[in-house]
């Protein structure tokens, strides 16, 4: 399958993130250089704490970075952004396809066009049934199905996700894992996927993003070969995913350490 | 008692509380002890009961009263609400409020029924005007605690979806502070009640505080208590029919 168009360009130069906290100055991130080309799909993987979310906000247009530059280059996308969060975010109060509708909503989509982009998103993530279900009565997975769905349906050029399965059951993750690497090979937006597992940033990305501990620097950055489409599970199985796994592991290792060792003392 | 369910003896006991607490009234008053010209007894006031509900002037007296209540309930707590949820979305707002809120809030609103009188005369308008000052505050403190304290996650949400600000007030701050608006406005409820009933004392001539004023004056107990009753009885449907309509409204904060 060809895909014609692709997500956003994003050039990061120099990147600083400074800020006052209770415990005093803290230096967030520090001197982050990252390109990241239309329609890739990139994980960051880092030790808690390493300033990896507050990057995301940043680039969500949530947070403000002190110091850098971030460059996008998105021409023919209305909308540039749609970020998925780790405790999905939908709002209580909306049914399942308010909830999805919101971004559409707010940009003033004219409501029978909206109508079928939701009910076309709805169908993507198999929630179709549950349209007038209210959050509180999904499983955990479906609310997380219901949040990229809410994200999708804005057709974003980039796609920033928080952690967004961290929160869930071994099956439903892979599931999800699936379903999210699926609907990337369809659409190739630009995706930017945070994420404290090794294993998840190597079975969905395309390039590894490794940050250091506080103040978060990216340590190494490496490439996934395993080319799409991808089998997740026969992926996860396989002796060469196995060894970069390991590898990995070994750059990451010193940094959890270290952040281990800084929350000790 | 093995063969009743826990549920159908909890409601019995429910019941045997007040039941039981009536027949000894009644008979206490039998046996003699106490005086039946001041301490009617409950057979006396359901009698009385009837001949007020039957001659009209019972019903005459709670519409009054129902009226200046839900008047004065919706003046006052449309714009609680409405600058509740301002004072959340911008701080000058709420800098400009706060002091105003933190000097009137305290004042017991009956004090200021002889202003009232002095502004709105003696007709229904001056008791409608305590009403609704005496609801405001409630609510209005209800709904700026709630709306400040929504989870930072939906206001993210919100600013990365591209929601304008009127979608902020309308759809997240709005439904984000209901259940505690609501429990506002239970509050602001029987706040309503208590300072319309103790305004119909003095400076008018209906309304259920009337009925019971005046029987006072005339010795006329068991009608006092026949105003009593209808009282309580009409706080006990409002808060059932409010118990109901919160249930319709946030039917997402049943299962939490």
């Amino acid at each position: 399958m060809t895909v014609q168009r692709r997500g956003a360009a994003i050039d990061i130069k120099g990147l600083r993130k400074e800020y006052a906290s209770a415990r005093g100055h803290v230096l967030a991130l520090d001197g982050i250089d990252l390109s990241i080309a239309a329609g890739e799909f990139v994980c960051i993987v880092g030790p808690s704490g390493c300033g990896k979310s507050t990057l995301l906000r940043i680039l969500a247009g949530l947070d403000h970075q002190t110091t850098g530059t971030i460059a996008v280059q998105a021409e023919g996308w209305a909308v540039q952004n749609a970020m998925v969060f780790q405790d999905s975010g939908l709002f209580p109060w909306m049914s399942v396809e308010a909830n999805v509708g919101f971004g559409l909503m707010t940009r003033g989509v004219p409501s029978d066009a909206a109508a079928k982009r939701v009910d076309a998103a709805l169908k993507l993530v198999g929630l179709t049934k549950f349209r007038r279900h209210f959050p509180h009565q999904l499983s955990g997975g479906m609310r997380q199905r219901s949040a990229i769905a809410r994200a999708f349906v804005t057709d974003p050029a980039m796609l920033l996700m928080d952690e967004p399965f961290a929160a869930l059951d071994a099956q439903n993750r892979v599931i999800l894992q699936a379903e999210l690497v699926r609907l990337w090979e369809e659409t190739r937006k630009t995706v930017i996927y945070i994420t404290h597992s090794i294993e998840e940033a190597l079975l969905l990305g395309d390039r590894c993003v490794v940050m250091t501990a506080q103040p978060g620097r990216i340590k190494q950055i490496v490439d996934v070969p395993f080319a799409h489409p991808r089998d997740l599970i026969a992926l996860s199985a396989a002796p060469e995913f196995g060894k970069l796994k390991l590898d990995i592991w070994r750059v990451l290792e010193d940094e959890v350490m270290r952040a281990r060792a800084e929350i000790e003392a | 008692m093995s063969g009743v369910s826990g549920k159908t003896r909890d409601r019995m006991l429910y019941l045997i509380s007040p039941i039981g607490l009536l027949l000894l009234w009644e008979l206490l008053l039998l046996a003699g002890i106490g005086d039946r010209r001041f301490v009617p007894a409950p057979s006396d006031i359901a009698a009385r009961y009837w001949q007020l509900v039957t001659n009209g002037e019972l019903a005459f007296h709670t519409g009054v009263t129902l009226l200046r209540v839900f008047a004065g309930y919706f003046i006052g707590v449309i714009p609680a609400i409405a600058l509740g949820l301002l004072m959340a979305m911008f701080a000058s707002v709420r800098i400009a409020i706060d002091p105003l809120i933190a000097a009137l809030f305290p004042i017991p609103k009956i004090a200021l029924m002889p202003l009232l009188l002095l502004a709105f005369g003696f007709g229904d308008a001056s008791k409608i005007a305590l009403v609704a000052i005496a609801v405001f505050f409630p609510v209005i403190v209800n709904t700026y605690v709630g709306a400040a304290n929504i989870e930072k996650i939906y206001w993210d949400v919100a600013r990365n979806y591209g929601a304008s600000q009127t979608v902020l007030f309308t759809r997240i701050v709005f439904f984000g502070a209901l259940p505690t608006i609501f429990a506002g406005l239970r509050i602001a409820l029987a706040v309503s009640f208590i300072v319309l009933v103790a305004a119909e004392f003095v400076a008018t001539k209906s309304g259920l505080g009337y009925l019971i004023w005046n029987s006072w004056e005339l010795l006329e107990v068991t009608t006092m208590f026949c105003g009593i009753v209808t009282i309580g009885v009409l706080g006990l449907i409002t808060s059932a029919a409010f118990q109901e309509l919160e249930r319709k409204v946030i039917p997402w904060k049943q299962s939490e």
